[in-house]
């Protein structure tokens, strides 16, 4: 079952790496901040897989709940800052 | 037993293959809004899927107390607290790129939308 959880984890990062080609060059800002936002979702997914291969669950799911947290929050926080400012 | 593992397997595979297709729209669409409708509703469900079956297959592995049913819990609190998350951040984000300017893209690239009370030129 480790193998499938690696296999797993290494798959999140594929498409963490294909995002963040958005999240770089997208041509407005809020597309890259919807990029942020993509790869902490799949960065909560990948820290509850680490504490499986880990076996410390009740470590990794406190870390991937503040972060998913945090993520909202600085969305949020960005949308409003960017609120009537030009768009690049 | 057995098929409660393999539903565990089968749902973690279909909320990759979910996140797999919010990043090729993510890529591939051509302006921000058809973007984030590629992201808002793939992302949300490749998560609640992701973490329904991890959370099954944790039952399955620790039946105690501490580390099956109280990891159990907070992990599906992570799938509820991203499925009330998620819809907000979306609009949010969604209205301050509209509000800001942000054209939609049509096929013949007129705009869609007469923008009012003065605002500049996009």
């Amino acid at each position: 079952m480790d193998q499938f959880f690696i296999g797993a984890s290494v798959a999140l990062c594929v498409i963490i790496f294909l995002a963040l080609y958005r999240a770089v060059f997208g041509p407005t800002v809020f597309d890259r901040v919807v990029g942020a936002g993509f790869v902490g979702t799949k960065t909560a997914v990948l820290l509850v897989l680490i504490g499986f291969i880990y076996g410390r669950l009740d470590m990794f799911v406190d870390l991937a709940l503040v972060y998913s947290i945090l993520n909202f929050i600085g969305t949020l926080i960005i949308s409003k800052y960017f609120l009537r400012r030009p768009s690049r | 037993m057995i098929a409660l593992l393999i539903l565990a397997i089968f749902l973690v595979v279909a909320g990759i293959f979910f996140f797999f297709a919010a990043t090729v729209g993510f890529l591939r669409f051509p302006d921000f809004y058809t973007r984030m409708h590629a992201t808002g509703k793939g992302d949300t469900f490749g998560l609640l899927l992701s973490l329904l079956g991890l959370s099954i297959y944790n039952m399955l592995e620790n039946p105690t107390w501490y580390m099956g049913v109280v990891q159990t819990v907070k992990v599906l609190s992570i799938a509820v607290f991203w499925f009330l998350a998620s819809p907000t951040a979306t609009h949010a984000l969604l209205r301050s790129a509209f509000e800001s300017g942000v054209m939609p893209w049509t096929k013949d690239g007129k705009p869609v939308i007469e923008r009012g009370e003065g605002e500049k030129k996009a």
